[in-house]
């Protein structure tokens, strides 16, 4: 049967195989730009994922991709994990998921149930976004990847980029940190079956909802938390012209993911968000595994949100109420010699 | 002395297998892990730090790097357990500003501070921490002239701490070869909290 069938694994799945943030901006400053285009709102000045261009003033599309590796056995959760990754980064600029198409490298050897089972996950999950798969482009390569370009719809005078936050504004996390932390200690026979069911739970779990109750109230800035963990996706938040601070033990943890820091299972992503990120955090009495969750690397991570500070209550309540382990985990402060103070 | 050679293996994996090296010690000895990245490198002195071994890195060549663990007797998964050295080290913090020791000519000021950095390894007294920023930070880094002498120090107790920001600015980010990355904040309280502060 097609869903006993394991993907064979690679060295570091999901977002903890993403490049360095430091080593991809070098490159990414040289690349020529070409004429400005007045109607692109978001590109590559921006530290978004997502681009967006305006088509009238009511109206903008939003044009995002991702892919990578397993971080699971199974190839219908990973395709559904991989899915929901990348419709999350039309959530954090809060539009609506229209079209997407897959993008698969797949090892010729392997057997083709493998690539129907992953591909089955994905059009699962958007078709539960709303959106319709559209098609795709196949290659054979020696491992699996897989991933979408998506492109949705929003409105330009209400999207959230992510780096519109103002002093004052409650910063809202929408899912529980660990992922990488948990994959990690599973990979090495570590996590308990029911720590990685509560991983792949998360990472499984569309951005919609949290998107669509963030959108009824006044939400400033938002960013969806993944590869660079929440420190790197919270300094992105600063842009260099805000600081804030934040209550560890606000954040919400997922079960597992302490004791996968607390027996030293480091990823390399995670010590590379750390040299990248670190410098601008102070960490106050925090316990280390603490800080190596903040560094982790999240797959399909949560949004990550900055609230007006009289709608951040209610905002938290009707997230909890849907059933996401959402928290107000920190406030955003005029700029400061330290960009990032975690309290603890 | 056991030897663990990670080449090849992606994180955690050079961790998990230097943790079961060193619970095969059953005691005090040395562990010796070979891994073929930085990143290896790093996360397996957070290991040593965390369960308060000592540690000692070296890069012996391109894509080979050495980490040496020397696990003492005590119960060595104590919280706060301390590095088990006799302490030569004095409250002083050493400010290294700028890749060279004076004004003057380059070459010689280059050499000046090549031969003070040595010549801080032949104290009795070391400094309790050493500060690289602005021109200072690429001394840290890949191409340092110094590095054998920093890790050395670093080995003997002695903080080697870079600015962040001046890695970040210069793009050495990940070339990082000693020591730790740290913020403005921590540089103010370092300088502030020193018996002496020493700028060569």
């Amino acid at each position: 049967m097609a869903g006993s069938e394991k993907i064979v694994f690679c060295t570091g799945g999901g977002c903890t195989a993403k490049l360095g943030a430091g080593v991809l901006s070098r490159i990414l400053e040289k690349l020529p730009r070409g004429e400005q285009d007045p109607n692109l709102l978001v590109g590559y000045d921006s530290k978004d994922d997502a681009a967006v261009y305006r088509i009238t003033d009511e109206l903008a599309f939003v044009q995002t991709v991702d892919f990578f590796p397993p971080m699971v056995d199974d190839p219908y959760t990973f395709g559904q994990i991989a899915a929901a990754n990348a419709l999350s980064d039309i959530y954090a600029m809060g539009g609506e998921v229209k079209t997407a198409l897959n993008l698969v490298c797949f090892p010729e050897s392997m057997d083709l149930n493998v690539l129907g089972e992953i591909l089955r996950g994905g059009a699962e999950k958007v078709a539960e976004a709303g959106g319709s798969l559209a098609g795709g482009h196949s290659i054979a390569d020696t491992g699996v990847k897989y991933g979408l370009s998506v492109t949705g719809l929003v409105d330009p005078r209400r999207m959230t980029a992510n780096d519109t936050g103002r002093p004052g504004d409650k910063l809202l996390l929408t899912k529980a940190l660990g992922v990488g932390l948990i994959c990690t200690a599973n990979r090495v026979g570590e996590a308990a079956p029911d720590q990685m069911e509560g991983a792949i739970r998360s990472m499984t779990t569309l951005n919609k909802t949290a998107a669509e109750i963030a959108h009824k109230y006044e939400v400033h800035a938002a960013t969806d938390v993944t590869g660079f963990s929440f420190l790197g996706h919270l300094h992105e938040m600063m842009g260099d012209k805000l600081s804030c601070v934040i209550d560890a033990h606000a954040v919400p943890v997922l079960p597992g993911a302490w004791e996968a820091a607390d027996a030293c299972l480091y990823t390399a992503a995670g010590q590379r968000n750390r040299n990248h990120t670190g410098p601008f955090v102070r960490f106050e009495n925090v316990p280390f595994p603490m800080e190596e969750i903040l560094f982790d690397p999240q797959t399909s991570g949560g949004l990550l949100l900055a609230a007006a500070p009289q709608d951040a209550a209610a905002l938290e309540q009707e997230l909890r109420a849907a059933g996401l382990p959402a928290a107000i985990v920190g406030e955003i402060l005029e700029k400061q010699t330290t960009e990032i103070t975690v309290n603890y | 002395m056991l030897k663990v050679d990670a080449r090849g293996d992606a994180c955690p994996l050079p961790v998990v297998k230097a943790k079961k090296a060193i619970a095969e010690l059953n005691g005090a000895g040395e562990v010796e892990v070979l891994v073929d990245n930085e990143i290896a490198v790093q996360n397996l002195t957070k290991m040593a730090q965390q369960k308060g071994y000592a540690s000692k890195a070296e890069k012996l060549a391109e894509r080979e790097y050495r980490v040496l663990f020397t696990v003492g007797d005590a119960p060595a998964e104590a919280e706060e357990a301390p590095v088990c050295a006799p302490d030569a080290r004095t409250d002083t913090v050493v400010v290294i500003a700028s890749d060279q020791m004076g004004d003057g000519a380059e070459e010689l000021g280059k050499t000046l501070l090549k031969a003070f950095v040595f010549s801080l390894t032949q104290q009795d007294k070391l400094p309790k921490t050493i500060l690289f920023y602005n021109g200072g930070a690429h001394l840290t880094c890949e191409g340092s002239p110094m590095l054998e002498d920093l890790k050395a120090l670093e080995a003997e107790g002695v903080e080697i701490v870079t600015c962040g920001t001046c890695l970040n600015f210069y793009g050495l980010t990940e070339k990082l070869q000693v020591g730790t990355v740290t913020n403005m904040y921590v540089i103010a309280e370092k300088m502030l909290n020193a018996g002496n502060v020493v700028k060569p």
